[in-house]
């Protein structure tokens, strides 16, 4: 029994099938990718694992528990959190804000009225907010305004916002990009470095192979809604199936 | 201090500062001079600053926070109205229980508008809250007559049965509200040359009240409540995948600037027994928003400068007449005076909207950080270490 | 049944001022994308066009008339209006009398004016900041416009009434086969209601049938792509805005004879215009007709004494109500686009 069980999941919009009995298992601590062609249903398969959208049919259990019905706010309670393809912070809020809300959601859960105390007086989340920036080597940005970032620290620091939540399962939605090579290596690094520290499992949507050749441990294709095939990096990347799926976009 | 930082708390000292020595700062000109129309330190008018200086405010803990933009807000200050009347009618002269009361049903009506209003963000929030706050305006107004008085406005009678208190007082008047035996408008003058200066035990109370409001305020600002209000403004999508219900936080924000509103209109009562529906008409609700923006919506100062400055411009350049005009500029030339006074003539007096309509236009376009950011500038210019002394005492509250 | 009659014709004039000034909002914000909170005051400036028109037409000269006397002996002095020296006193006479019908032409020009002046001026600057600054500085524009009328015209109601022929009711229950005397009707309502169907008609035609109509109704759907495509959608959105202004312009002229106009008028129709926009749906332009229609009609049914007895107040909050109901409900409105202002 994985961290996380798709189970025949289908999605329809319309008349199109977005999704088509989807069977997903993510096993505790390892790293799953997901690829395949563009409009393979990716997003649409992330969407449903967050509480974005529903499925049709079909079943998505985490850590024992169903999250279908549940809203985006309470499965990252359960323990998944999101990195999405486009940086998304909070850019009017300072990066030691940005930082600190995540730490208060896991602390207090989804709402609690501290209208009173300080900010400043939270000493043990500012110390586990500045820890986790040390982390990503941000902590000399921590009063930087956020939205003036690179994006390259954008990403770093939405990471860094899921990462202090401890969850889990992380979820990573195309991480690399738009990003240069020497980027995508850092991140790369990055992500192998989070993932033995920390002992946590991801699942990662890309469409960069080398990005997925350097960190899954299993790979799932995805072609029109449906899994192709799912097996080790090894096996993928001289499966024939996997390559007419491609048919021409194959790394 | 106050468990204030150090900024914070120099700010509600100049602010306490200003209010206390109002009397004095808004007459500078001797009685009987040409600018003493320019005075503004009569009890009545500080009273409103201070007042309306709550409701913007609170009004600006939900827009300046979160950035819903209410167009109903005037609907909470004309429940407080009532709510204080009525208590001022059925239990005591005394103004804590009415302005109790005030806040608590405020607060109630804001948690059943917001809770439906929320539901909406953007434009279709702004839409509702309209829609909410027109709806009470009309059934005030009409059906609701013998709660709200209708048209004439609910006021106090010979026949109130105010249970802890008398009915009228030993002269057969109807009493008047006051605290503990302080009458609200009683005064003390103090001559000073050809100088008057009035201090009102209203007004009084009103500041002490507004500058408990404005130090929680500065609480909440500085809260984790507070900062996840300015994460909702920012990307509510991040917050819920954060695992945060923006929900509950801005309906408490609603509920808060509601009940800031309650007082206000509360205390509006307490100063002068009587409220009318047409405190609740969404033009009421435009002018906090004004007011807001105008002084700078999200700062702390901001909305108190401009509920000031907006029933400054309100008291005195409507006041202004022809006459005035032509005394000003008596020194010029005959034609020249007269086209001076012709060209200006459509902005004072009963054009004081026109005024405001320009101003605040020009602050939308050209100074949207308002009469802070106005500041700000200024200071800039004079000389790099000074304007950042000025930015940092002035940008700190924004945050 | 013919009460009821009776209550849709009544909401059609106040319905029709609706659906007209939803319209041209909802035009501006379905190709702009702007939130257009003076858009009650370019109603208002057409009814003070009519006004104006009517006030012009009457500007008169003092004519010693030698033939009559006044009741000193003296020789009568006559006010004569201008037009009568252009075209004679009878016509002069009709062309006064039709002073609203013909302000139409006169507005027209002036309100395309202002709404291009009003959007290249103003609006323009304001496509790329959030809504609610685009609401603040068009509500602050508002507030000018209205002052500057009270300035120019004065606080009170200018009566400017329909011309003769239109003056008065019939009986439209006698023409329909009720029985006679049940369904009396105005006839300048029964105008308005036309004249608006017709411009109703005439915006969607042009929309519809004209390549420029084609054009920004594909920037409505997706300005982006259409603005890839080399086409200068900008310039036509100027056109648009000037369109609407003139749509609301008329609407406002017209109405004149209905209600007599006053420098706030334009803010008491705008607030339930917006509600009229947000309920037929943000961006759509035949739910901004629908919506305009119902609610002008609802709001007639809940006037019915009636009603009134039944739900005391119910005729002062029926929109209001209507709004809050549909937009829980249906958050895009009767006929609203999906992705249109939501966040």
């Amino acid at each position: 029994m994985g961290l996380l069980e798709v189970k025949d999941v289908n999605k329809r919009f319309g008349g199109l099938q977005a999704l088509g009995n989807v069977n997903l298992s993510v096993a505790e601590n390892s790293c799953h990718a997901i690829i395949g062609p563009n409009g393979a249903g990716k997003s649409t398969l992330l969407n449903c694992l967050v509480g974005k959208l529903i499925p049709d049919t079909g079943s998505v259990m985490f850590d024992g528990q169903s999250v279908l019905g549940r809203t985006p706010f309470e499965i990252n309670q359960m323990g998944i959190s999101r990195v999405f393809q486009t940086p998304e912070i909070f850019g009017d809020l300072t990066v030691m804000e940005n930082m600190l809300i995540p730490c208060f959601a896991r602390r207090d859960g989804s709402f609690a009225l501290h209208g009173i105390r300080s900010v400043m007086s939270e000493g043990e989340l500012r110390d586990q907010a500045e820890a986790m920036l040390d982390d990503v080597n941000m902590l000399d940005k921590r009063n930087m305004h956020s939205a003036s970032m690179s994006r390259g620290d954008k990403r770093r620091l939405e990471m860094a916002m899921c990462l202090v939540q401890n969850p889990k399962l992380l979820l990573l939605d195309e991480p690399t990009a738009g990003m240069a090579r020497a980027d995508t290596n850092n991140t790369i690094d990055l992500l192998k470095e989070i993932k033995e520290k920390r002992n946590i499992t991801i699942a990662i949507i890309e469409h960069d192979m080398h990005v997925v050749f350097s960190l899954a441990e299993r790979i799932t294709v995805l072609a029109q809604g449906t899994p192709l095939v799912e097996d080790t990096p090894e096996n993928i990347k001289g499966h024939p199936k996997v390559k007419e799926a491609y048919l021409g976009e194959a790394a | 201090m106050f468990g204030l930082d150090k900024k914070d708390a120099s700010l509600l000292l100049i602010v306490a500062a200003l209010v206390a020595f109002a009397p004095f700062l808004l007459n500078p000109f001797p009685e009987g001079s040409a600018m003493a129309q320019f005075n503004a330190g009569y009890p009545d008018l500080m009273q409103r600053f201070v007042i309306f200086g709550i409701f913007a405010i609170g009004f600006n803990i939900l827009f300046g926070l979160t950035g819903y933009l209410s167009f109903g807000h005037a609907a909470f200050l004309g429940v407080g109205s009532y709510a204080a009347v009525w208590m001022f009618k059925l239990l005591s002269m005394n103004v804590l229980p009415a302005i109790i009361l005030a806040v608590i049903t405020s607060g109630i009506f804001a948690l059943v508008i917001g809770y439906v209003s929320l539901r909406r963000s953007g434009i279709y929030f702004s839409i509702l809250t309209l829609a909410f706050a027109q709806m009470s305006f009309a059934l005030a107004y009409s059906v609701l007559t013998p709660i709200t008085g209708g048209e004439t406005g609910l006021q106090l009678a010979l026949d109130d049965p105010r249970i802890l208190g008398s009915a009228t007082t030993a002269e057969g008047n109807i009493p008047v509200p006051g605290l503990f035996g302080l009458e609200m408008r009683d005064s003390a003058e103090l001559m000073f040359g050809n100088w008057v200066f009035t201090f009102n035990v209203g007004y009084y109370f009103a500041a002490i009240v507004m500058l408990l409001s404005f130090y929680l305020a500065i609480r909440i600002f500085r809260s984790p409540f507070g900062m996840m209000l300015r994460a909702v403004k920012s990307n509510q999508q991040r917050l819920n995948y954060t695992g945060l219900n923006p929900r509950p936080y801005t309906l408490a924000a609603f509920v808060i600037s509601g009940m800031y509103a309650g007082l206000a209109g509360g205390l509006m009562a307490s100063m002068d027994p009587l409220a009318g529906a047409e405190r609740m008409f969404w033009t009421a609700s435009g002018e906090v928003v004004l007011m807001t923006i105008l002084g700078g919506v999200g700062t702390l100062i901001g909305p108190v400068l401009g509920a000031g400055m907006i029933k400054y411009m309100e008291n005195i350049i409507s006041k202004i007449n022809s006459d005035i005009l032509h005394s000003w500029f008596a020194f010029l030339p005959d034609g020249l005076e007269d086209l001076i006074v012709t060209m200006i003539y459509p902005f004072i007096g009963k054009g004081w909207h026109l005024t405001l309509g320009i101003v605040f236009m020009l602050v939308v376009i050209f100074l949207p950080g308002g009469l802070v950011e106005g500041g700000q500038r200024v200071a800039k210019l004079f000389g790099r270490k000074k304007a950042d002394e000025t930015k940092s005492a002035k940008t700190e509250p924004a945050e | 049944m013919d009460a009821i009659i009776l209550q849709i014709l009544n909401g059609l004039d106040k319905g029709s001022a609706y659906a007209l000034i939803a319209l041209g909002l909802t035009l501006i914000f379905g190709t702009l994308g702007v939130v257009n909170f003076a858009h009650g005051a370019l109603f208002m400036i057409g009814a003070f066009c009519a006004v104006t028109l009517s006030k012009l037409l009457k500007l008169s000269h003092t004519v010693i008339d030698e033939t009559r006397t006044d009741f000193l002996g003296n020789p009568l002095k006559v006010e004569v209006p201008y037009v009568y020296d252009i075209f004679g006193q009878s016509t002069g006479d009709a062309i006064i009398d039709w002073a609203v019908p013909l302000s139409i032409l006169f507005a027209i020009p002036i309100m395309i004016l202002v709404g291009v002046i009003m959007e290249r001026g103003l609006i323009k600057h304001f496509y790329k900041r959030p809504h609610a600054d685009q609401i603040l500085v068009t509500f602050g524009l508002a507030i000018v416009l209205q002052e500057i009328i009270k300035y120019y015209y004065g606080a009170n109601p200018i009566p400017t009434p329909a011309p003769q022929a239109f003056v008065g009711s019939f009986d439209f229950g006698a023409l329909v086969g009720f029985e006679p005397g049940q369904i009396i009707y105005p006839y300048w309502r029964l105008v308005y209601f036309t004249f608006a169907a017709v411009i109703i008609g005439a915006v969607f035609a042009f929309l519809q049938f004209t390549t420029f109509g084609m054009v920004v109704r594909a920037g409505m759907a997706d300005r982006e792509t259409v603005g890839l495509l080399g086409i200068n959608i900008d310039k036509r959105f100027t056109i648009m805005f000037g369109l609407a202004a003139a749509v609301a312009g008329l609407a406002g002229v017209m109405y004149t004879p209905i209600n007599s106009p006053n420098y706030h008028m334009g803010m008491d129709f705008l607030v339930l215009s917006f509600v009229v926009v947000v309920v037929g749906g943000m961006g759509s332009l035949p739910g901004a007709v629908l919506a305009g229609f119902l609610l002008g009609i609802l709001e007639s049914f809940a006037s019915m004494r009636e009603v009134i007895d039944i739900i005391p107040g119910i005729n002062q909050v029926i929109i209001y109500l209507v709004a809050i109901v549909i937009l829980l409900t249906r958050p895009r409105g009767l006929m609203g686009r999906k992705g249109v202002m939501e966040d």
